[in-house]
């Protein structure tokens, strides 16, 4: 493929008959993403390349992350779920400390390499299957489904945490460190809301804790039980009595 | 009538003539809305005047669960496309219904606007039936308490299930700290054994009498409205899609839809 893409091109455009699939195929060999091996042309070989190409456009191109269109789909299909399961789900927004600090003092080469560095950095401190997308610019944005209250603090401090650890190999000088800071907020229980509404209340966290002198995570506090832990005791308790009498 | 005191303007409005009431659980699916519309078919069936307003506005399905297809809906009215008159729809069992439809997103936060637009659309219905039922939402979101404190009474909808539990006696404790309730009534379906329902609301009474009072230091009691058994019938008129009263009236789970309906019109104003 790397040897004559070009070549490969025209072979295919010809078997595909009047479609114009050139520009397809050339973006997704620039992107290094593999051609369809299929029967030029054939229904397989369409439907590959069709599954190529939204996998291209889902994707940011320099972090390899989802991208935001992506990630607000799934934002919006996680919002369906809880609505309806009532689970604990987590969205963070995570923004750059002093970005434009290193684009101005080293260039935006070593910005992008910052930007590759902190996607790594937030891909390996969350789980598989958390979803991890470049939001824009500097900011980022986790969703994390099935993450209860009380987990979601340690989370996040987890995120912020491994980019502060992690060393940018400029490829001179001295390694560079950045941090971040983090806003989260829970998704409404048994509610159909907005995935802009919670993005918004996530963002207004993130605000905050730019606004407290960055590198640091601001959650907003999910609704506290209004049952405590007696109450609870004392309603199972005598039913479990109640069933064995 | 219990003071509402998050709903100034119901409580200085006149009292209006027909009976309100809440149907709310602490839990989603545990057939709220299920309960709500077998018991507004038991209702019209002893020949009563029955409106259901879905005032799950967050997330609608009455329209689901009675297999409509609403034209018309709440958020016609809300906005002034429609005369309130031509969103109340007939639905199968013989009452009458307000949907919500689904995907109103931006009225799962209480805005004034919204609060105004829920109040003004009950006071208008309340006069020309005997009861509305309001389909509220699950949990104790701002939407689901002001739906709630527009009532004059409250049933709470649960299952055995520990969560749901836990879950209703949440609702039930902020209800009579927020409202200062002294009645809620009790729906627990699907009950395994007979009996398990008055075990349920025993144990809630307990638990409520040690640690629930009301801000003015009134006692809450808890009135068993009906315990729905773990019938085969349920399900099956759920997939089909229709009101257990019409597709198995003669189910076990009909008949205790029956008589816990018998139970709130003897307890209406």
């Amino acid at each position: 493929m790397a040897s004559s893409p070009s070549h490969r091109v025209r072979a295919d455009e010809a078997a595909s008959g009047s479609l114009a699939v050139g520009k397809a195929l050339q973006l997704l060999a620039h992107a290094g993403m593999a051609l369809p091996d299929a029967v030029p042309g054939t229904r397989e070989w369409l439907q590959s390349l069709i599954d190529a190409l939204c996998e291209l456009s889902s994707r940011d191109p320099l972090t390899g992350l989802v991208n935001r269109r992506s990630f607000e789909l799934g934002l919006a299909r996680e919002l369906d779920r809880v609505a309806r399961s009532g689970e604990s789900a987590l969205v963070l927004m995570i923004d750059i400390d002093h970005f434009k600090r290193v684009n101005d003092e080293h260039g935006h080469g070593s910005g992008d390499l910052v930007l590759q560095a902190v996607a790594k950095a937030l891909a390996a401190s969350v789980r598989p299957m958390d979803t991890v997308a470049r939001f824009g610019g500097e900011e980022f944005a986790i969703i994390l489904p099935n993450c209860s209250p009380a987990f979601g603090p340690t989370v996040a401090e987890r995120v912020r945490r491994r980019v502060k650890a992690t060393q940018v190999d400029l490829g001179h000088g001295e390694p560079l460190h950045v941090t971040v800071s983090v806003g989260g907020a829970f998704a409404p229980q048994w509610v159909r809301s907005s995935a802009a509404l919670w993005i918004e209340r996530a963002d207004r966290q993130l605000y905050q804790a730019k606004a407290q002198g960055r590198n640091r995570v601001c959650i907003e506090p999910a609704a506290i039980s209004p049952v405590s832990s007696e109450e609870k005791g004392m309603l199972f308790a005598a039913l479990k009595h109640q069933d064995e009498s | 009538m219990t003071p509402h005191p998050s709903a100034d303007a119901a409580a200085a409005a006149p009292v209006p003539a027909g009976h309100t009431i809440a149907v709310t659980s602490g839990k989603g699916g545990v057939g709220k809305t299920f309960a709500t519309a077998n018991l507004a078919a038991a209702l019209a069936e002893r020949g009563e005047r029955v409106l259901v307003l879905d005032a799950d506005l967050g997330l609608a399905n009455l329209d689901v669960v009675l297999n409509l297809l609403p034209k018309v809906t709440l958020h016609d009215v809300f906005t002034g496309r429609v005369a309130l008159e031509d969103a109340i729809l007939p639905a199968p069992g013989g009452f009458s219904v307000l949907l919500a439809g689904s995907g109103l997103v931006e009225y799962s936060r209480l805005t004034d606007t919204v609060r105004q637009q829920l109040l003004d659309v009950i006071e208008q219905v309340t006069p020309r039936f005997d009861h509305v039922l309001l389909d509220t939402g699950a949990g104790i979101s701002d939407v689901v308490l002001f739906a709630v404190s527009l009532a004059q009474s409250v049933v709470v909808v649960a299952t055995p299930e520990p969560t749901s539990l836990t879950d209703a006696y949440a609702t039930i404790k902020v209800l009579a700290q927020q409202q200062q309730r002294e009645h809620i009534h009790l729906v627990v379906n699907q009950v395994a054994r007979p009996g398990e329902g008055r075990i349920i609301r025993g144990q809630l009474q307990q638990v409520v009498d040690r640690y629930v009072r009301g801000a003015d230091g009134t006692a809450l009691k808890l009135e068993l409205l009906g315990e729905l058994p773990n019938d085969p019938a349920v399900r099956e008129a759920v997939q089909l899609r229709k009101l257990l009263l019409d597709a198995f009236p003669g189910s076990p789970a009909a008949q205790a839809v029956r008589a816990a309906a018998t139970r709130l019109v003897h307890e209406a104003p």
